[in-house]
């Protein structure tokens, strides 16, 4: 303690007793146990950001089924809603019928290039803020650190024999995760049935045994990967991390130690200063370590194992504050920034770093040190990844507001493929698959173009044979019909094949076209 | 054995002692998680194998104790099902005709179960589609030799044509004018029934042959030829041939008749059946 008190600066500061558990200087043998890791708890606008947007999350995947929607009395009233039993999927305003799926591929599309772009421009956002294993994790930190205490305080528990206090902390902490999980799986679940009625059913029994084995799977996966298993999903189970190397460029930001300020480290920097040597602004104070969720140490550079959730610059500005010192000693830069200040430091790489030459006499930043300016973002490679996200977006939209909700789809008979009448004339016969793809009963008529001479006759609708028929639909329904369709025998031969299916609604006026054949036998050609 | 072992310097991890061009083969040990996987499998193997049929025997196989095999299964789930239309099955049987083709639901049971049946029972003759071919009839049209009626099909699935072995079977027989016409006459007849839909080869033989058509034939056919389903005479003036259209067929027909025959279904497959069939010829298109 003595050599503290000879450190003015450093006298605030307190020195955390961490170690990064996943370093590649002391990679551990893969049949090692995983070394607890105890996150401290960080504060800072990052930490503010990222509980801003937990809150975001959770509260939409919490709240979204119960959102309701009025679709009128033919249809769920539930603004977000996945009914496999009827296969349809609604979302607010849009309903989309399992052939339309190509709008959620689409969505997976525009997903994957946003994926793209955003890791180019800012690094591993999604890890860092919105992915639900680091939302879930920091959840469950929250539970963690209200019962158990903060990190020192988590790792004396962890180290105390087995007491009823030490097993009340721990059967508590656990009761609350398993109901954190619990709601997470049930959560889930309402996407695919009514919420409200869903719920009363779950409460007395009687949902579905499915609704209860996703839910107890979810509460499994829930628990073991946000309270057991935490970084090592990260580390070990996504391959998202080995693809964002080749995602990252050198104008991409990432959560970066700038060294070329913080090095040399040392812990006595008054000490250090007063003999003359150059000292870097790091104190090595370790508090980066200490709340690094990933257990690893960021001053050894950017590693697979960071998810860029950014507390450890929460940490280090917070030190950097109390010793008067310029925040952004770690910081989020880009490669090409780090470098030319590196060249700067080390005056061009002829000479070890010395802060002094990135420093002036108080100690502060001189301006020639660069730093990230919004400008870099705008860069072909975002152009391009942008103009992709935006054509696909473009083009689902453009497909959504212009798609049809009537539908015809027509099967010709092919055996018999004609049927040859005690007059002469010739039967065809057709399946029709009418579509009336909007939540409202209508009316669709359904008649012939081409053709001339040709009567139809809709099987079971008792309608007067002629070209134009009236078929009532059922409201969210496809209906199919058996259609004969007759040519007298004197029109057979100045008739062509092809003619189409016309099918309208008279009320919106809304209408499908299907060419189809009719066959005629060989003689009567 | 106390072979040394080879480390690769750059990372620290003894080599399987396999090289190719330099580049060594690292003996990294298995993931934990995969090792525990892979012994749980062989624990589920064992387990699987005492629960369902699996070790092969000289003529057999163990059985499991499960006691499962997919032919159980499968007869098991046909039980269901065939309880699950148990109700249909008994609504047809008690129900008449009229009464199935007015109920939407036994009438669409009954057209898909009659379905099956056809192809089953009836396809070899009249064809998969029911499309027939020549000599026999296709059941799609509007041209019915014994009546096309649900209860006339009926009859005719019940009890078959010209079946020896049944007394209600439909009966009606032409006889081989070879012996009692002329060859000449025969010729005349022949296109003075092509002119009832057509145009025959020599309008004065089809003029000569209207005299021996009133003489002979109009008692079964019609005198304008237009047939009498109470024989099963076919109609001569429609567009469809059970033997063909042209003079020469015809000629053959009135010489020396061809007279098929349908079996009598209703002992075979027992009632119920029978009227799905009917429902289903019924369904085609050409019913009356």
């Amino acid at each position: 303690m003595t050599l503290v008190t000879n450190n003015a600066a450093s006298n605030d500061v307190e020195r955390l007793d961490a170690e990064a558990v996943n370093s590649a200087g002391k990679r551990q043998s893969l049949y090692a146990a995983r070394k607890k890791i105890f996150p401290k708890r960080a504060s800072g606008q990052f930490r503010r950001f990222k509980w801003l947007i937990m809150l975001v999350t959770l509260g939409i995947y919490y709240l979204t089924p119960w959102i309701r929607w009025d679709r009128g009395p033919y249809a769920p009233d539930q603004a977000v809603l996945v009914d496999l039993a009827n296969r349809r999927f609604y979302f607010f305003f849009i309903e989309i019928w399992p052939q339309e799926f190509f709008y959620v591929a689409g969505l997976l599309v525009m997903a994957g290039i946003g994926l793209f772009l955003i890791t180019s421009t800012v690094g591993r956002a999604w890890c860092g803020y919105t992915c639900p294993q680091t939302v879930w994790v920091d959840l469950f930190l929250v539970v963690e650190r209200a019962i158990e205490g903060d990190r020192n305080a988590r790792i004396k528990l962890d180290g105390a024999p087995m007491s009823v206090n030490k097993l009340g902390k721990r059967f508590s902490k656990h009761l609350i995760w398993l109901l954190i999980a619990v709601a997470t799986g049930g959560a889930w679940v309402f996407y695919f049935a009514d919420a409200p009625a869903l719920l009363i059913d779950l409460v007395t029994g009687q949902a579905a045994p499915v609704a209860y084995i996703t839910i107890a799977v979810l509460t499994a996966t829930t628990y073991v990967f946000g309270g057991l298993m935490r970084e090592q999903v990260c580390t070990y189970m996504c391959p998202w991390p080995r693809i964002q190397a080749a995602m990252l460029d050198e104008n991409s930001l990432t959560v970066t130690y700038n060294d070329w300020r913080g090095e040399p480290r040392t812990r006595h920097a008054k000490k250090a200063a007063a003999a003359g040597q150059t000292v870097g602004d790091c104190v090595d104070c370790n508090a980066c370590v200490a709340v690094c969720p990933m257990g690893i140490d960021i001053r050894d550079g950017q590693q697979l194992e960071c998810i860029t959730c950014a507390l450890c610059i929460d940490a280090c500005d917070g030190v950097m504050d109390k010793l008067g010192r310029d925040r952004g000693l770690i910081s989020y830069a880009t490669l090409s920034d780090y470098n030319a200040n590196m060249a700067l430091a080390t005056a061009g790489g002829t000479d070890a770093i010395n802060p002094d030459r990135v420093r002036n006499e108080n100690g502060r930043l001189t301006d020639k040190v660069a730093h990230f300016r919004w400008k870099k973002i705008f860069r072909p490679r975002t152009f391009v990844y942008f103009g992709a996200w935006s054509l696909v977006g473009l083009a689902m939209l453009y497909a959504l507001l212009t798609r049809d909700r009537l539908e015809v789809n027509v099967l010709h008979d092919r055996n018999p493929q004609y049927v040859l009448l005690s007059d002469g004339s010739v039967r065809n016969g057709y399946t029709v698959k009418l579509l009336n793809m909007i939540p409202e009963p209508r009316v669709i008529v359904l008649s012939l173009d081409g053709l001339p001479g040709a009567t139809m006759n809709v099987v079971g609708l008792d309608q007067a044979e002629g070209r134009s028929a009236s078929v009532p639909v059922e409201p969210d329904r496809l209906r199919e019909v058996r259609i004969f369709v007759t040519l007298p025998a004197d029109r057979l031969d100045e008739a062509g094949e092809r003619f189409s299916f016309v099918v309208e609604d008279k009320a919106s006026f809304e209408s499908d076209v299907y060419r189809a054949s009719f066959n005629i036998p060989e003689a009567s050609r | 054995m106390s072979e040394k072992k080879d480390i690769d310097e750059v990372s620290g991890v003894s080599t399987t002692g396999h090289e190719w061009d330099g580049i060594k083969e690292l003996d990294n040990p298995m993931p934990r998680w995969w090792v525990w996987t892979f012994y749980a499998t062989i624990v589920w193997a064992i387990g699987y194998t005492v629960a369902y049929p699996a070790w092969p025997l000289v003529s057999s196989a163990t059985q499991g104790v499960l006691g499962y095999s997919s032919r159980s299964e499968f007869s098991t789930t046909m039980d269901v099902v065939s309880a699950q239309q148990a109700d249909l099955r008994q609504a047809i049987a008690d129900k008449s005709l009229e009464e199935i083709l007015a109920d939407e639901t036994l009438r669409r049971f009954a057209t898909a179960a009659g379905d099956a049946a056809f192809k089953v029972n009836c396809s070899q003759c009249h064809g998969s589609g029911a499309q027939g071919s020549a000599g026999y009839p296709n059941l799609n049209d509007d041209d019915w030799l014994w009546g096309g009626d649900i209860e006339s099909i009926h009859q005719t699935i019940a009890h078959g044509v010209r079946f020896a072995g049944d007394d209600d079977t439909r009966f009606g027989e032409m006889p081989a004018f070879g012996d009692i016409l002329s060859a000449d006459e025969i010729r005349q007849v022949a296109a003075h029934v092509v002119s009832f839909t057509g145009t025959p080869s020599d309008p004065a033989l089809a003029e000569a042959g209207a005299q021996v058509f009133a003489d002979n034939c109009a008692s079964c056919h019609g005198d304008n030829g237009q047939g009498d389903i109470t024989f099963g005479a076919p109609n001569l003036a429609d567009a469809i041939w059970l033997y063909g259209s042209s003079e020469r067929e015809i000629a053959a027909q009135v010489r020396q008749p061809k007279h098929g025959v349908m079996p009598a279904w209703q002992a075979r497959l027992g009632d119920p059946t029978v009227k799905q069939l009917s429902v289903y010829v019924y369904s085609l298109g050409g019913g009356q």
